[in-house]
This record gives structure tokens, sequence and C-alpha cells, in this order.
């Protein structure tokens, strides 16, 4: 069963006339089928914190170890969805999502097979063969999604990846997420500013603040998601009553160090 | 649901004759719209004044000779009954100096340019000699190359290879900045290797950028032919055109100056139709 451990991770930046501190020491363990979702203003370190575990970034202090072997580096065991998708456009969709099988040197009708199968996931198998410019923002978003499952990634490292959606298009892309998440029970750790986004998704939020950027709360066996996956209404999980107490909560924490920032800046 | 539901490009049924076609909007760009029935126009317009200029003897033929002059040189170098070779055997000389140091300076140039944008190494050792020897006219360094290399075959395709050199060597160098971190970042998460992510990533986006270096070594390829072709040619448009003006016939001069120029033109308009080929996706991403 693949775990990720995240020990006494610290990351300093260098500025002009000293260091930034990103992060103070982050403790976390996660385990098959968690889905980690970390919430909070920019500039709290969420950023940082998944550069650090997709190993794009290494850490100052402290490490990531998953299944017991430390991150050195970035490779293809973590999964990666980017803000703007960064798919390939050389490529047509079918390719774009076979990339990396074809970095793994998987043969052609395979790889093909593979990826239209995650094509099937995310709902674009009529676009296989067109180019990725011709696609909307979202499908677009929706093929780096299929692009990162075609790995089988043990972890699937999410940074913002609905950001740059619409309203009704993040909705579907979510409820798409929850189905493919539920159907391969991966890990996921996901980065987003909404928390409706956050309780929606998460198995486990993590509520993150800034200077010096750290986990300042964690909610544990969130039940929405699973709720979703059991009756597929999503608008019946988002206005339970249960759902919205959370919200407010989460929202209030959220709210309340925004104030006492600003409150500390005019001091 | 929006966006779930393919946006299959909406069929309009053919307006049939009797009916009114359909209105489209769009938005204005501007300098949009087809400028060649202007620019045949213009042609049209030069063509005929260079007519009257000549024909109503306001020139003497020795300073601009009458399109009828120039064309009969045409035609008797086509036909090869000039007092000279045919047209096609100078044609056939220049192109295959121009297009064999073309080849040459890709081949070499852009695995260069390649190291270059790669390695801090390659661009310490290459940048200064490239850099130096860029701006130079090649004319300046015709006489040493001469000197060098003597008065064959070889120091011409020398010269126009040097001036292909180093326009691909500087697209590639700067192609190589062309993918963003992400792509990179995301083939790395992929499980790719660095040479796969060179490969796979870096230079296909690079390839706008080479083949727009590419354009333009081939144009100073053909600028620098006439150049290459003053050292002891005896054949070549170049060398045919610098022949004719030893004996002042600016009838066939001009002839050589059109020839030059279209083919040059028709390389162009070649390289941009690869272009829209290769990388359709240039400026959608």
């Amino acid at each position: 069963m693949p775990t990720l451990d995240i020990r006494q991770l610290t990351v300093n930046y260098a500025v002009k006339g000293g260091t930034l501190q990103a992060l103070a020491p982050v403790n976390m363990t996660m385990h098959d089928g968690d889905f980690v979702v970390a919430l909070g203003a920019s500039g709290c370190g969420k950023t940082t914190l998944l550069n650090c575990i997709a190993g794009f970034l290494p850490p100052s202090t402290g490490e990531v170890l998953l299944d017991g072997r430390p991150v050195l580096g970035p490779g293809a065991e973590r999964g990666v969805v980017f803000q703007k998708h960064a798919l390939m456009p050389w490529l047509n969709v079918r390719d774009n999502v076979a990339l990396g099988l074809r970095l793994r040197g998987v043969d052609a009708a395979t790889r093909g097979r593979l990826a239209e199968e995650k094509l099937a996931l995310v709902g674009l198998q009529a676009y296989a063969d067109r180019a990725v410019y011709e696609l909307s923002g979202g499908m677009q978003q929706r093929v780096g999604i299929a692009r990162a499952l075609a790995n089988d990634p043990a972890v699937l490292l999410m940074d913002e990846p609905m950001g740059a959606l619409d309203a009704f298009t993040r909705e579907q892309v979510q409820e798409i997420l929850l189905r493919a998440w539920s159907a391969t029970n991966k890990m996921v750790f996901f980065i987003t500013h909404s928390v409706e986004e956050a309780l929606f998704l998460a198995t486990r939020l993590i509520v993150m603040s800034p200077s010096p950027g750290r986990i300042s709360h964690v909610y544990d066996d969130l039940p929405f998601s699973r709720e979703f996956l059991a009756h597929g209404d999503a608008r019946k999980v988002k206005s339970e009553p249960a759902f919205i107490r959370l919200r407010e909560e989460v929202l209030g924490l959220i709210h309340q160090r925004a104030s006492a920032t600003e409150e500390a800046a005019h001091a | 649901m929006p966006e779930i539901a393919p946006p299959a490009p909406m069929a309009i049924p053919p307006t049939t004759a009797k009916s009114a076609p359909l209105k489209t909007s769009r938005f204005r760009v501007p300098g949009e719209g087809s400028s060649v029935r202007i620019s045949i126009v213009t042609v049209c317009v030069l063509v005929a004044l260079w007519f009257a200029v000549t024909n109503l003897g306001w020139v003497k033929p020795l300073f601009l000779p009458s399109p009828q002059a120039v064309f009969q040189q045409f035609w008797e170098y086509l036909t090869g009954t000039a007092n000279d070779k045919p047209l096609w055997q100078h044609f056939i000389a220049s192109l295959l100096r121009v297009t064999g140091a073309f080849w040459l300076a890709f081949l070499t140039a852009v695995p260069v340019g390649i190291a270059m944008g790669m390695s801090r190494w390659a661009r310490g050792i290459f940048d200064p000699p490239i850099e130096f020897y860029r701006p130079l006219p090649p004319l300046a360094y015709l006489p040493l190359i001469i000197i060098w290399f003597g008065i064959d075959e070889m120091p011409k395709v020398l010269l126009i290879y040097l001036s292909c050199f180093a326009p691909l060597a500087l697209a590639a160098r700067s192609g190589m900045k062309s993918a963003s971190q992400e792509q990179i970042n995301a083939a790395y998460s992929m499980g790719a290797t660095y040479g796969q992510v060179i490969r796979h990533v870096i230079l296909p986006s690079a390839l706008p950028e080479i083949l727009v270096g590419m354009r333009i070594a081939i144009g100073f390829g053909w600028t620098t032919l006439v150049a290459a072709e003053m050292v002891a040619a005896n054949v070549g448009l170049g060398q045919m055109v610098l022949n004719a003006s030893n004996f002042l016939r600016t009838d066939i001069v001009i002839m050589g100056i059109v020839v030059i120029g279209v083919v040059a033109y028709t390389f162009d308009l070649f390289m941009r139709w690869v272009e829209r080929r290769l990388v359709p996706w240039k400026g959608r991403m």
C-alpha cells in the first residue's frame, strides 16, 4: 500500500537581503485513497509544498518519502496536473495523453488503447484525433488530467487545476475527477482557493496559513466526496446542512486570519 | 450542461442560389484583408512605368534598358542562343552552391545552436566567434577566404555557408527557450529522462524558431551569392550579372537580377508553406 510521508519539511528562498521562510516544518502522511486538499490564501506555501512532493524543488531541510524512499526528483509515480494544462501543441489529444507511456517505451497499440481509456474517463473519447489548440480551456484541462492518469501514478498532484475554468465547467470537472479517483483509488494532493471545492472533493482538508507557510487546521474524514459518489447528486451534497456549516466554519477561519493579518499590518 | 456536449462545428446548410446568403459577423483587425490584388496592381504599374520611361526615350537604354530588351535577353538565355552559357547552367550552378551551403550550414549550425542553448560550455565557446563574424559583410572577409582557400568551388560555398550559419545557430539557440517550464516539468513528472525532455519537448517547441531561422538563412545565402561568384567563377547567376556589367550590358544585368529575385521569392514561399504544414500550432497555444 503506497504511503507518502512528509517529514519536517521546510523551504527557504534566498531573497534580496536575507532568506524568506516559505514553509515552516510541515509533517503529513498520505495513504492510498486519500484525497488531500490544501486550501489557503496566496503565499501560504501550497504550491511550494506541491513542488517538493513532485520533486521539482528540493526541500531546504526535511524530506519527502514515498514508500520509505526519499523523493530526489520528479518521477512517473507522481503525476502532476498543472494550473495551465502544459500540453504539447504538436501532438494531438491522444498522443498527449499517451506521451508518458511513449517515454517509457510502451508499444503504439497499447498506448493508444490506454490513452483512449483515460480519455473516456474524462469524457473526451470523441476528441482523440483533434489538435489540442482546437479544444476549449476546460477540455484542455481534462486532457491534462487524462494524461496524468495514463501514467498510472501512485500520487496525483494537482495545482489549482480548476483555477482557469468557469463555474459550470469547474463543477463538471470536479465530478469527473471524483469518479476517476474512486475508480483508481489513488492518493491525490489537490490545491485550491475555493472552500466549496475543497470540502466537496477532500477526504482530508488541510488549511494553510502564510508567513511562514504552515498547516494551521486539519479536517479529517470528510464524508462529502463519498456521499457524492454514492448517489451522484452534487447539488444535494452541497446543500446539506452539514456541508454548509463546515463551509462557513472554514470560511470563518480564513476570514478571521485575513482580518487578523490586516490588523497586524495596520498596527 | 455546457461544455460536455462536443461543440462540433455547426454545419450550416449550404445556402442555395435563390435564398440570400447568411450574413456573418466578425471583429475587425487593423490592416486586415488580402493584399494580393493591390500587390498585383503595384507590379503592373511599375512595369508599365518602366515601359513608358524606356520606350518614350526619357532614359538612355544604357542606364535602363526597355522591358522588351530584357525579355529578349531572357529568351535568348533560356533557349541558349545567347553568346554565353544557357540560363539553366547558370541557374543550376548557383542553386547547387546556395542549397549545398545552406544544408551544410543547417546540419552544423542547428546542433551548435542547440548546444549553445543547453550548455553554458557550448555557449561560452561558440558565442564570441559567431557574434564577432555575424555583423561583418561577407565582402570584407572575402579576400581572406580567397587567400586561404583559393578560387575553386570551396571558397564560394564557404562564403555562403558562413552567411547561413549565424542566423541558423542563433535561431536554434533561442528556440531552446521556447518550451515552458510547465511543459518541461510535465515531461519529467511522466518519467522522462534529460535526453527525452530534449527530444520530446524542447526540440519540437523550438521548431517554429528554427524554421524562421531557415527562412532568414536562405535569404542571406542568395544575398551572398553574387559576392561569392565574384571570385573567378565561370558559371552562375552572380557571375552572369558581373560579367555582363563588365561589358555594360545592363539588359543582361537586369534580367539576372530579376531571375535571382524571383528564385529567392519562390524559396521563401516554399518555406512559408513548409511552416504552415509543420507547425500549424504556431502562435495558437
